[in-house]
């Protein structure tokens, strides 16, 4: 850590690039059709992959067809189990920390539909793709478990990765017994995928025991070295390129099977290999959204009180691995109550493990939350927003401990205005439009931790006095490329177009994670520092210069801004950064920085994004269907770097939120484990049309506390809040209660 | 997909001798062959690009008041006719509603009415079909069966069929003209799509090397101009396949129905239609309980084939709420979500403001 | 056996020996052709990634034989800006932010011309989002499409380009 990092509040030398509107620096690139996405690298003599999928979930191959496969034209190499070259991490070790077990032919065993089986390697995509058919496999079928009622319960040790499954605050039975009004009743989540609109993919070529590999991922250093940990290489010799993700929400930190194969592949024919995933592998090996059953039970006193909320949730995770969605640690942080009890469960299913997707637990946990909630509203006779209100949290419900910030209260009432709350009848089925469709109007909390982890950075001080900053992060689309550079740009105190701003490659310094809503926090304070390590050593540079306009001011007693350095007590005495560097006889400077949370506040403070969803849904009363007519949030995420951006991030987690809430659901056969909508004909997401209006509110927050930039992160919380606002907005068109998402047309007709 | 010979030929006779081979399978728009092909349903040995044949791409008025329409004609321009879309108005609105504006450029209308079901265990070469492969069984009895049939069905099969171009289609009594080894032939379309049996699971009711040409709407299928809707239930608002979908046509003069016109999508392995519900409307002021007592004759005998009752009650619902909008009277532009239950949200509401 | 095809991509004649007939437009014109600004998405029309200009209209470019497209004329997002100068539409992309990741844009903003060429959008954003509805967008950039597709439209009417 720098010895010296000012908070934002105090600080001067931050410049006029955070805060800016910017458009995407990447945009050109991505509108030109230039921007270089893993698939689209096509290195000389490129050789293409595919993975034959087990189409049981569970049991053993028995039989491949290698000679059909290596028979078809075009054909050069077919990998199973028999030929598969060692790897020297085995596919199913857990080293800790972020990392699940994955499928690279270690044996024969199936244990979900679209495992790996076989890797078939041929000149054309074409060749690989019948030729992986052509290995017709034969199986030994065990029965598939399916469902919360088809698969084995278990106790959890964990949730996520390898977060506490059980907290309890509080005497929970005192609270219950407090309680004058109770509402208890359980909600179902299903199975969800990501479905990224880029499918995974990685182009995979060795020079000697140098790899390079061109893949999207979300964490790239961690994942160099869990990469080179397969090959028994240094993470050194491993360069993973990953300058744009096609979207990752999750599914694209960890290693997978598929990816590991390929890599081998290119290892054993000394070609380069390239794999993309089809839409319908995107079902299996990659990660989803474990579902979750749910059961609430809320206790009031007569004023509308909560006096205990216990939040229990059963989450389906693999036969062979653990990954349980965290849904009831939603309930630990949102709302006021003297005693809270959370735990969680787990069923053993025959599907792919689960893993983080966007908002992992919180938005599940959040649907729940918000629907009881305002049930329990309904017990007590309350307008929702009046019963949140008479819940709010003023200190974090788990922990007792002051918020680092927390505008909550002015999320509520932006938002509620912006949408015209006061004007909602208590009572269901009160509003009709024109047409007689039903309308109702719901709300929903969002929450979201602020999470950082650690992140690094270097800067470089040009003699031209343009700098060059560098860090390993990665643009899944929430704008990495834009704000990042903002923040680098106002640490060095120069303009934008001054810097150049490298990152998406693993040969940079480590940026961290894409995950957890925190890439801006943590790599943005690693450059932000990295910046400001050049400055400091540049003001050393100055003031101590005789000939310098800055002679003596002391580093504290000058200011970056535009490209030069000023004294804090008098303006107009200037020198630019080129100048002090040619005056020193100096090429360049160069600073490092790192990112991570200072551990006393993170001790003393809890840290969180919040916001109020509003929704306004119209139900036909006799046809059930459904449109969001208005979605209109309000969120206060701390210090905002780029206004335009963080807003679309805020908005496609809504979005998210009403796909969630309305059409989301991965349904596999109970008999046969298969995805019976596998694809996105079947696996629906929101489209064009479902989106009429849809609106992100941002609240100022000052945030001394959570890092020096006083940044939180929009990535997540857009999703949590908007499926309970719709889900609520259903229910007080119709008066039906929505508890098993997604909501079906034909759960709302009489 | 498996290797085949692609071959383009020239002419009809060409198409057909080399369709008449084993193995061989036509290509049009190939929105829903490549996409089966793609995922091993079909594997033809040799494709027959019929889109370059020559006069299979007009849309003409016949003398007698009835319209043909060329096999080749795609969906998009079909829907985007003026003349067409104001004589038809319920088919225009089908059209739009279906797939996307970029799978409408591409289909074609003979491939439109081959469309195969969307049955994910008949898409899954893996499953047992008896539609794919007879004799094996159907997976689908048993398994997820939120989309399937709840009528005219049986043991052997309870897909349902997926277009929603037929279902006006075969409310107006539409007959396909087909082409084939042993000549020409007319086919009304109700005939097109076989309902499964206690021996056979259905399917379409062209003979191998039969190709479809054109259609052709009768003469009285434009007087229902005035009075048509085609109404559609899906899980989003659009680019996803009916649930439930429902085609009303009405000849209304003195505000007394003289001829009706129903038809269900969703619901069977081919549009729903029946005579004797439309002969209910016959006579009738519209009205909606003589609406909904046809729309109750046109399922009766429905039963679940599997998690799906409630498609039941959708059906009728819908079908009356088509008829309701008919009798309303067409709309005079095409609603901006064709098909939808729903009118165009006011664009006023805070976004674009500045547009 | 071998096919041989022509194709005008972007104004250029290409002419493609065709060793597979299996090979779709998309996999060509990525491949082959060495454009990879059309991406694939699901490779089943079900999403709207590969979407191309085929004789002036959009589609998909997945579910296109390429050996069935022999002759056509084909537009890719490569082919739109004049050297630096955007096609308007992609600049009303970047200005109205209708992308996060950026990997359904090229087919969006193809559909988006398609769309202004079909002539049926007007002005009526639900007219835009419904035409715009077979091009899913998973980050949902949906109302930055919409307003871009408005902007692109009006720029192109100024100057008269959805005349072309």
């Amino acid at each position: 850590m720098p010895d010296t990092f000012p908070t934002s509040g105090a600080h001067t030398r931050m410049g006029s690039n955070s805060g800016q509107p910017m458009t995407r620096r990447d945009g050109l690139a991505k509108v030109t059709g230039t921007a270089t996405y893993a698939a689209d690298n096509r290195p000389e003599g490129v050789l293409h992959a595919v993975y034959a999928m087990s189409s049981e979930a569970r049991g053993q191959v028995t039989s491949l067809n290698v000679a059909a496969a290596l028979a078809h034209p075009g054909v050069v190499h077919v990998m199973t189990p028999e030929n598969r070259p060692p790897l020297a991490r085995d596919p199913d070790s857990k080293p800790g920390g972020m990392a699940l077990r994955t499928e690279a032919l270690q044996d024969n065993s199936v244990r979900y539909v679209g495992q790996p089986i076989a890797l078939v390697v041929a000149q054309t995509l074409e060749a690989a793709t019948e030729g992986a058919a052509l290995l017709s496999p034969t199986y030994a079928v065990e029965p598939a478990r399916i469902g919360f009622d088809g698969g084995e319960a278990f106790e959890t040790d964990s949730t996520g990765f390898g977060s506490p499954p059980t907290v309890n605050v509080g005497d929970i039975e005192a609270g219950r017994a407090a309680g004058t009004h109770h509402f208890d009743a359980t909600y179902e989540t299903p199975l969800q995928y990501h479905n990224a609109m880029e499918p995974h993919a990685i182009v995979a070529e060795w020079d000697g025991d140098h790899l390079t590999i061109d893949t999207p991922n979300q964490a790239i250093v961690m994942a160099r070295g869990a990469f080179a940990d397969y090959f028994d290489i240094p993470a050194e010799n491993v360069v993973l390129r990953s300058p744009y993700l096609g979207g990752g929400f999750g599914s694209k930190a960890l290693p997978i099977g598929p990816q590991l194969l390929t890599i081998l592949a290119a290892r054993e024919l000394q070609r380069p290999v390239k794999l993309a995933l089809r839409r319908d592998q995107m079902f299996g090996p990659v990660m989803h959204r474990g579902a979750t059953r749910q059961r609430l039970r809320l206790d009031m006193d007569e004023t509308g009180q909560l006096t205990a909320i216990d939040h229990h949730t059963t989450a389906t995770t693999s036969s062979f691995d653990t990954f349980i969605e965290g849904a009831s640690a939603a309930s630990r942080n949102t709302y006021a109550s003297p005693a809270i009890a959370t735990s969680h469960s787990g069923v053993r299913v025959d599907t792919g493990t689960p893993g983080a997707m966007r908002a992992p637990g919180e938005a599940t946990g959040s649907a729940a939350l918000e629907c009881a909630v305002d049930e329990a509203a309904e017990v007590m006779g309350l307008d929702p927003l009046e019963f949140r209100l008479r819940n709010y949290a003023e200190t974090d419900p788990q922990t007792g401990k002051a918020f680092s910030s927390k505008a909550l209260r002015e999320c509520y009432a932006l938002g509620a205005k912006s949408f015209g709350w006061e004007n909602r009848p208590l009572a269901p089925r009160q509003m009709r439009d024109a047409q007689g469709h039903l309308v109702g109007w719901g709300m929903g909390t969002a929450l979201f931790a602020a999470h950082m982890n650690k992140a690094e950075a270097r800067a470089v001080l040009r003699a031209d006095g343009s700098a060059m900053i560098a860090t390993a992060g990665a643009d899944m689309g929430q704008g990495a490329w834009t704000a990042l550079a903002q923040i680098a740009a106002d640490g060095l105190g120069l303009g934008i177009d001054q810097v150049e701003f490298r990152s998406g490659d693993s040969t940079l310094p480590n940026g961290g994670v894409a995950g957890g809503s925190g890439h801006t926090a943590t790599a943005g304070s690693a450059l932000f520092a990295a910046g400001e390590g050049v400055i400091r050593k540049l003001a050393d540079l100055a003031t101590e210069d005789p000939e310098s306009p800055l002679f003596g001011a002391g580093n504290a007693g000058v200011v970056a801004r535009d490209g030069r350095l000023h004294r804090a007590d008098d303006d107009s005495r200037s020198q630019s950064y080129s100048e002090i560097l040619r005056n020193a006889g100096v090429e360049e400077l160069e600073g490092k920085g790192e990112g991570a949370r200072d551990p006393g506040h993170a001790e003393a403070r809890a840290m969180f994004s919040h916001g109020a969803v509003f929704a306004e849904v119209k139900v036909d009363p006799e046809l059930g269907q459904v449109r969001v007519t208005r979605l209109i949030g309000a969120f206060a995420a701390g210090r905002i770097i780029n206004p335009h951006l963080a807003r679309s991030q805020l908005l496609g987690g809504m979005i998210w939120g009403l796909g969630f809430a309305l059409m989301e659901e991965g349904i596999h056969d109970k008999r046969t484990g298969r995805p019976v909508n596998g694809d996105l004909a079947g696996y629906h997401v929101p489209v064009n049309a479902d989106v009429p209006m849809v609106e992100a509110l941002m609240v100022h927050e000052d945030d001394d506390f959570v890092n020096p930039l006083g940044v939180k992160g929009v990535g997540e919380l857009g999703i949590t809040g908007s499926v309970g606002a719709i889900a609520n907005a259903v229910w007080h068109a119709t008066g039906v209660r929505p508890r098993s998402f997604p909501i079906h047309l034909e759960t709302l007709i009489g | 997909m498996n290797l085949f010979d692609y071959i383009r030929p020239t002419s009809l006779d060409e198409a057909i001798a080399a369709g008449a081979t084993p193995g061989a399978a036509y290509l049009s728009g190939g929105t829903n062959l490549l996409d089966l092909m793609k995922i091993g349903v079909k594997t033809p040995a040799t494709v027959v690009d019929i889109t370059r044949l020559p006069g299979l791409d007009s849309i003409e008025r016949l003398a007698d008041g009835a319209t043909r329409i060329g096999a080749m004609v795609r969906n998009s321009d079909l829907a985007h006719d003026s003349d067409f879309a104001t004589a038809y108005p319920a088919v225009a609105e089908a059209l739009l509603s279906g797939a996307s504006g970029q799978l409408r450029n591409a289909a074609r209308l003979g491939g439109n009415l081959m469309q195969q079901t969307r049955c994910a265990y008949y898409q899954d070469p893996k499953s047992a079909c008896n539609r794919r492969a007879p004799g094996t069984g159907c997976a689908a009895i048993g398994g997820e069966t939120r989309n399937h049939a709840v009528i005219g069905w049986s043991d052997q099969c309870i897909a349902t069929h997926p277009s929603d171009f037929c279902v006006p289609l075969a409310a107006l009594g539409a007959v396909v003209e087909i082409a084939g080894p042993d000549g020409t032939r007319d086919l009304p379309i109700d005939q097109l799509h076989l309902l499964p049996d206690a021996a056979s699971a259905g399917g379409m009711a062209l003979h191998p090397g039969e190709l479809i040409t054109g259609l052709r709407l009768p003469p009285e299928a434009a007087g229902f101009r005035a009075y048509s809707r085609y109404l559609k239930l899906r899980e989003r608002t659009s680019y996803a396949f009916a649930i439930v979908s429902a085609a009303a046509m009405l000849r209304i003069e003195d505000g007394v129905i003289l001829e009706a016109r129903l038809a269900l999508g969703g619901v069977a392995a081919k549009p729903w239609r029946r005579p004797e519900a439309e002969a209910m409307l016959r006579g009738t002021k519209p009205d909606a309980e003589t609406f909904h007592a046809a729309a109750k004759a046109l399922m009766a005998g429905a039963k679940p084939s599997g998690d799906n009752a409630a498609k039941i009650t959708l059906a009728k619902r819908l079908a009356t709420r088509a008829l309701q909008r008919a009798a309303e009277g067409t709309p005079g532009v095409m609603p901006a979500l064709p098909a939808s239950v729903f009118p165009s949200e006011p664009t006023d509401r805070g976004d674009h403001a500045d547009a | 056996m071998t096919l041989s095809i022509s194709l005008i991509v972007n104004g250029e004649q290409k002419d493609i020996a065709l060793e597979d007939p299996r090979a779709t437009l998309l996999d060509v014109l990525r491949d082959r052709v060495g454009l990879t600004g059309t991406k694939k998405g699901c490779d089943r029309g079900q999403c709207g990634a590969c979407t191309v200009l085929v004789d002036g209209r959009r589609i998909n470019s997945c579910l296109a034989l390429a050996a069935s497209q022999d002759g056509a004329e084909v537009t890719t997002i490569e082919g739109l800006a004049t050297g630096d100068d955007l096609h308007p539409l992609q600049a009303a992309f970047i200005e109205a932010d209708g992308f996060q990741c950026g990997y359904c844009t090229p087919g969006q903003i193809m559909s988006a011309l398609g769309l202004i060429r079909e002539g049926l959008a007007d002005n009526d954003p639900e007219r835009i989002r419904e035409g715009m509805s077979g091009n899913i967008c998973r980050c949902a950039a949906y109302q930055g499409i919409t307003e871009a597709v408005i902007k692109g439209h009006k720029a192109m009417t100024d100057t008269g380009e959805s005349q072309i």
